[in-house]
């Protein structure tokens, strides 16, 4: 089932007639139980894109359907759930006032908010005013209020900025789960490597055009970027090595060289005639910041 | 469903302005002045016919046409623009909660504060009246509760304008500005220019005609002359209510009852047109 379509989405702001849209047609569907990374460099149109989403501005042209349902509607707004670009919260309230608050205005009942906030490891400081707690604390009070019952579309801005490497980890845990359930998930980055390989599909916006879309594999291939071998030669082996390997170059002591990645066996082969040469090597597949570093130029 | 997020958004609001201390900021205000003006009005009660109560609801009356509006405003006025500025609207607006929801339960926290600050202050009054006079303080009842009332409503009005002000600002800096430079105008300018305009005509045309509708029109000026007019120990204490005497007394209740709904009209379109 479709939960969010988006067909030739253009949104210019007021006052900025002349010059690129801030989002020029883009299209997108996502259905139940995807994750669909959003990514993009800053002024990219990301938040702008979920905005229009969440019927928060109004698209200059095309067409949003959420669940069949006009952004912004009743409907829609019941059915999707947000958490804002650095989420802020009245900070004279409690972690727990807040999140009873929210729960209030989705119509459920206020008593699961510990609950919720156990979920996303704040049970210690349910009690605390929001005024005192860290960045990433706020973000997870955000993150708890957009688990609110279960909605069937989630709305994610840079959802794990702020947050350290486990956070991020348990943040992606939980997205998992809500994904199992069929929740349809739409989550922003600046960043390849923050998604990983965690999310179904992803989304290069730059300058507020669509530059591509696929799977983590597709954007590998689509980028066909080289791979880094590098190898470390036995003791006394360094110039003999050298000649097997004549593009090699010297770095660090190693060996260095790159390979198309459809070359990846013939190299294989190569090394295993080497051995009595070659004490360790690597090979390193481009890392997901190259890849995304190529996309991104290239479009540009 | 609609009246359970209206009631929610109250309990929040209240929470905030307690903490914010607005609601002791209002109450000391009150209470301060009230005292005063009891302490002030014991003296000259023995002289007047009218019940010391009376006396005491009168000069209270000129208070509060000061107070209750800028205490209104000084609560309402970075209800939007705070939120704003803070960041945390355009994640209520994605809520089922619609913006009429949001501005009402805004309100009635408010109310609940300038109702508790104008109890406390109406009520430390009366209990002193009650001290000193005892029995006879009896037949100021009435005019005691038709002035807390009115100063509700009086303070209703002034919330709902200090959110449009809020919405039409957009950032608390502005807000505040346009909030006092409001009550300046309504309250202090107005009377001004009119008893300057009654000066100048002489008699004429503005001081029949238009004079008596330009003091209804205000709702300050309405509130003083309803809960004047309506009370016995008005010639003792105020000289604009002399001239307004001829006004027939609905006139400033439909004006005291209208201003709270058309200014909460005016402040839901201005939040209408504030773009998250
Ligand atoms: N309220 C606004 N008014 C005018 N321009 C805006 C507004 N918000 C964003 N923009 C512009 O739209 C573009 C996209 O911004 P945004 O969606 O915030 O990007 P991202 O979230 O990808 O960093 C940027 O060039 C930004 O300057
Ligand atoms: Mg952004």
């Amino acid at each position: 089932m479709t939960l969010l379509t988006l067909s030739h989405l253009t949104k210019r702001y007021d006052g900025h007639a002349t010059g690129p849209a801030a989002l020029a047609d883009v299209s997108l569907t996502i259905a139940a139980g995807e994750r669909v990374a959003l990514l993009g460099h800053n002024g990219a149109g990301k938040s702008t894109l979920m905005k229009c989403v969440l019927g928060l501005i109004a698209p200059s042209s095309g067409e949003i359907a959420i669940a069949g349902h006009a952004q912004g509607s009743p409907v829609a707004r019941a059915l999707s759930s947000y958490l804002p670009e650095s989420a802020a919260f009245h900070p004279a309230l409690t972690g727990r006032e807040q999140i009873r608050h929210f729960l209030r205005l989705r119509g459920e009942a206020a008593s699961k908010a510990d609950g919720l906030l156990d979920r996303v490891g704040l049970q210690g400081a349910a009690g605390r005013r929001i005024g005192t707690y860290s960045k990433g604390m706020r973000q997870r009070i955000g993150l708890a209020q957009a688990l609110i019952g279960a909605p069937r579309l989630m709305v994610l801005d840079e959802p794990t900025s702020g947050l350290d490497p486990i956070s991020r980890r348990e943040f992606y845990d939980i997205l998992d789960e809500l994904a199992e359930n069929g929740t349809a998930i739409l989550l922003s980055s600046h960043a390849l490597s923050e998604v990983e390989a965690r999310t179904d599909r992803i989304v290069i916006l730059s300058k507020g055009q669509q530059v591509t879309e696929g799977t983590l594999n597709d954007l590998r291939r689509h980028a066909a970027l080289p791979l880094t071998v590098s190898m470390i030669p036995r003791l006394g082996k360094c110039a003999s090595l050298a000649n097997a390997f004549p593009e090699a170059q010297e770095e660090h002591g190693a060996l260095v060289f790159s390979c198309a990645p459809d070359d990846k066996g013939q190299v294989l082969e190569r090394l295993a005639a080497n051995t009595e040469r070659v004490a360790d090597f690597d090979i390193h597949p481009p890392s997901l910041d190259d890849i995304y570093a190529h996309i991104s130029r290239r479009a540009a | 469903m609609m009246f359970a997020r209206i009631l929610s958004t109250a309990r929040i609001e209240f929470a905030i302005a307690l903490r914010n201390r607005w609601v002791a900021v209002g109450v000391v205000l009150m209470v301060l002045f009230s005292l005063v003006l009891s302490l002030a009005g014991a003296g000259s009660a023995g002289s007047l016919a009218a019940d010391p109560l009376s006396v005491t609801v009168a000069s209270l009356t000129s208070l509060s046409v000061y107070l209750v509006p800028l205490i209104a405003l000084l609560i309402s006025f970075d209800a939007i623009a705070g939120e704003v500025e803070r960041g945390t609207l355009p994640l209520h607006l994605t809520y089922p909660l619609s913006r009429s929801e949001m501005l009402l339960g805004k309100l009635a926290a408010q109310l609940a504060v300038v109702a508790i600050a104008v109890g406390a202050g109406y009520g430390l009054a009366a209990g002193y009246a009650f001290l000193t006079a005892g029995g006879d303080a009896f037949a100021g009842l009435p005019a005691l509760w038709r002035l807390i009332w009115s100063s509700t409503l009086l303070g209703a009005g002034f919330l709902s304008l200090g959110h449009m002000m809020s919405a039409l600002a957009r950032r608390p800096s502005g807000a505040a500005a346009l909030a006092i430079g409001l009550w300046l105008i309504m309250i202090v300018l107005y009377d001004l220019g009119l008893l300057a305009a009654i000066v100048a005509d002489d008699g004429g045309v503005f001081t029949t005609d238009i004079f008596p509708w330009a003091l209804i029109l205000n709702p300050a000026d309405a509130f003083r002359i309803y809960n004047l007019a309506a009370s016995d120990a008005v010639s003792a204490v105020s000289g604009l209510a002399g001239a307004a005497s001829s006004i027939a007394i609905w006139k400033p209740l439909a004006s005291l009852l209208l201003w709270p709904v058309l200014a909460a009209f005016a402040a839901r379109f201005a939040f209408g047109r504030v773009t998250p």
